[in-house]
């Protein structure tokens, strides 16, 4: 018996070496403003992210899930109806079937696709990480440190170390972050390489963890919403766990001979 | 009902006994609601309402669903999408019905566990129990189909795995798959007959379920000492009982909202936390995700799908492993059988009780198993859980009925309720 509990102690600290191997990736734990349950989404965040995007990830990547009308949502970047129309049509052209032209976005429109194909779409890139794996599989580090997924997009701007190599043609660049070290997309972001009209630090640090959140809303549009809904779901049917934990308690009251 | 004597609904205006005569409506729910019941059920038999509750709650928001929703391979994924940016409160619907999913398994585990430690399944209550069986084999089958619907990655290569387990059967495997599938590999036929079938199975398990409550109905509910209720008289029966309404609903309903809380704080706070992150991936035939895990309440047996890796004879071990896994069911569908013991709760069963707590952590280990890949120890770990799976069943049960030294049992529901609740000297019945 001893023996047989050795072995199965032994066998599943070996198991758990083997996964931590696995995971060699280094996700690093942003603090973003919607994290835990009482966590909101940073109106002013989300517009930079925006602007990032507009400015630098729309080149390659699309957002082919996110209307341009939901921009101006509240619990999101809630840019006024105007500006949204502008922003659309100034920064988007659209293929119209109808037409069978190309003409400028309107706020019913979608974000184009991916140009480029190998770029992955990245409306829901947030939610397509888990970022935070372990501790030995169980996935307890997404409750502690949040969700993840904003946390390796954040990650993956941030984790380059400048390496390169070359591979049947193509250029990998080493990066911390992602799975295998090694990735196809060149550095992204610099310092620098947006301008914010308020003048916030552009520094890519920033500029990745303003994008990475802005991602986050793309994903979750209704995240503030859904929140809101569990507070006070969860407020509501405390308060009705204590009115039937009484009536409960008044009722059985004879029958365990309490009185 | 047949069984435990009861006052039973009489008609008491001249429209009630004009109606009564015609269809005896009133009478089934006033029989079935004041059943009587035994009056020292511990906080352990609240999961058949929750279960009940989760039922209708993913009935609900599942008909909401698919008003919304467009079985097609094309389109599948983007009108998930729809649902969770466009259509009011899509997200809420989404978000409830795929973590009530695992609320529902989260407490058919504790029910069936529940029957396992208390042995709810021996005899009279052997017809509950394989009903109970097949409940969960139909809540299986349901989970599965429905996770395929919103067409992500491990949706459409969890469909591939499965649906492989079947073209494993030594003859008749491969022809098997394609009929299952509606064609040679997973693709638009096979994701409309799911749609058809997860719309369906749920009504079954509502028949199902209806008959289970029947069968309980007609033996009495079992209660943690085992002890049936007397039935030679109603004034000796209801010394054993109180009725299920209003005390057990109201006891029910305190304990829905408890677990309520938990669940509305996971949809609400981290409604993606129990799924799988690919699935938010489009379905790709072409690109297979770095690890195919099925949702965490299949996890055991897969675990025991993957255990077996070396060939017996002539049949392999992919075949083998399916056996295992349908047998691992099978077992626990034959415990009124193969556990010989006369006292039929735990409780008083010392050496049983700690075989059964080992199950209850092989279980939790296997589940754990389940989530990794096979490499390293994972499969003998894995192996070894099996075993003691099988072993549990087919062998401890056996034995120990035999070997085992119990405890006294109380002679009446009422005596053990009155040692936990002393009768005050004045207050005689």
């Amino acid at each position: 018996m001893k023996k047989i509990l050795l072995s199965a102690v032994l066998a599943f600290g070996m198991a758990t070496a083997a996964i931590a191997e696995v995971g060699e990736t280094y996700i690093e734990d942003f603090d973003f403003s919607f994290e835990g349950p009482f966590g909101k989404f940073d109106q002013y965040q989300l517009q930079r992210g925006l602007q990032v995007y507009t400015e630098v990830c729309s080149a390659c990547h699309g957002l082919r899930h996110v209307a341009f009308r939901t921009l101006g949502d509240e619990g999101g970047p809630h840019l006024d109806a105007e500006t949204v129309k502008a922003y659309a049509a100034s920064n988007f052209d659209i293929y119209d079937a109808e037409y069978d032209e190309d003409r400028p976005a309107i706020p019913s429109d979608k974000f184009p696709r991916s140009g480029l194909e190998s770029a992955p779409d990245l409306s829901l890139m947030a939610k397509a990480r888990a970022g935070f794996h372990g501790p030995n599989g169980l996935g307890i580090n997404q409750i502690v440190k949040g969700m993840g997924g904003p946390e390796y997009i954040a990650s993956v701007l941030t984790g380059y170390t400048g390496k390169e190599k070359e591979q049947a043609g193509v250029t990998f660049y080493e990066n911390t972050a992602f799975p295998g070290g090694w990735i196809a997309m060149s550095p992204p972001l610099s310092d620098e390489l947006v301008e914010f009209a308020d003048g916030h630090s552009n520094d890519s640090r920033h500029l990745a963890q303003d994008v990475a959140a802005f991602l986050m809303w793309t994903a979750e549009p209704k995240m503030m919403a859904r929140q809101r809904v569990g507070l006070i779901s969860v407020g509501m049917l405390m308060l009705l766990g204590v009115l039937l934990y009484l009536s409960n308690k008044k009722l059985w009251r004879d029958i365990k001979r309490k009185t | 009902m047949a069984g435990i004597p009861h006052d039973h609904y009489k008609p008491k205006t001249g429209m009630q006994k004009w109606f009564h005569e015609r269809l005896p409506i009133a009478s089934l729910i006033y029989d079935t609601m004041t059943f009587p019941t035994p009056k020292n059920l511990n906080w352990m038999w609240i999961w058949g309402i929750i279960l009940t509750f989760c039922l209708g709650l993913q009935i609900i928001t599942g008909i909401i669903l698919v008003m919304h929703y467009t079985p097609h391979v094309d389109l599948a994924f983007d009108s998930v999408e729809h649902i969770m940016r466009d259509v009011n409160g899509g997200w809420a619907f989404r978000y409830l019905h795929a973590n009530g999913a695992s609320l529902f398994f989260i407490a058919v585990y504790a029910h069936i566990f529940r029957g396992l430690y208390y042995g709810s399944y021996k005899a009279p209550r052997e017809i509950t129990w394989i009903l109970g069986m097949l409940i969960y084999l139909m809540m299986m089958a349901t989970g599965f189909l429905g996770y395929v619907l919103p067409w992500g990655q491990m949706s459409f290569w969890g469909a591939t795995v499965i649906t492989g387990l079947f073209g494993a059967i030594p003859g008749v495997g491969s022809i098997l798959q394609e009929w299952l599938l509606g064609g040679p590999a997973v693709d638009n036929a096979t994701l409309n007959r799911f749609f058809s079938l997860h719309y369906l199975l749920p009504f079954i398990i509502v028949g199902l379920v209806a008959l289970h409550i029947w069968a309980f109905h007609t033996t009495g509910n079992n209660n943690p000492t085992g002890v049936e209720v007397r039935r030679k008289s109603k004034a000796e029966a209801k010394k054993d009982t109180v009725p299920f309404y209003p005390y057990y609903v109201m006891k029910d309903l305190f304990a829905l909202v408890m677990i309520l809380i938990v669940f509305m704080a996971i949809v609400g706070f981290m409604p993606n936390y129990l799924g799988h992150p690919d699935n938010y991936i489009p379905a790709n035939a072409l690109s297979t995700p770095a690890h195919i895990v099925p949702e965490w309440y299949y996890l055991p047996f897969y675990a025991i799908l993957r255990a077996i890796t070396f060939d017996v004879l002539f049949l392999d071990a992919k075949f083998l492993g399916v056996l295992a896994m349908f047998g691992s069911i099978a077992v626990m569908a034959l415990a009124p059988w193969t556990d010989t013991s006369p006292v039929r709760s735990g409780r008083y069963r010392p050496t049983f009780k700690i075989a059964f707590w080992i199950l209850g952590f092989d279980f939790m280990l296997l589940m754990w198993c389940g989530a990794q890949p096979a490499e390293g120890l994972v499969p003998l770990v894995s192996l070894i859980g099996a075993v003691y799976w099988f072993a549990y069943f087919l062998v401890i049960l056996p034995i120990l009925g035999w070997t085992e030294k119990t405890l006294p049992i109380p002679e009446t529901i009422e005596a053990d309720f009155d040692a936990h609740y002393p009768p005050k000297s004045n207050a005689t019945k």
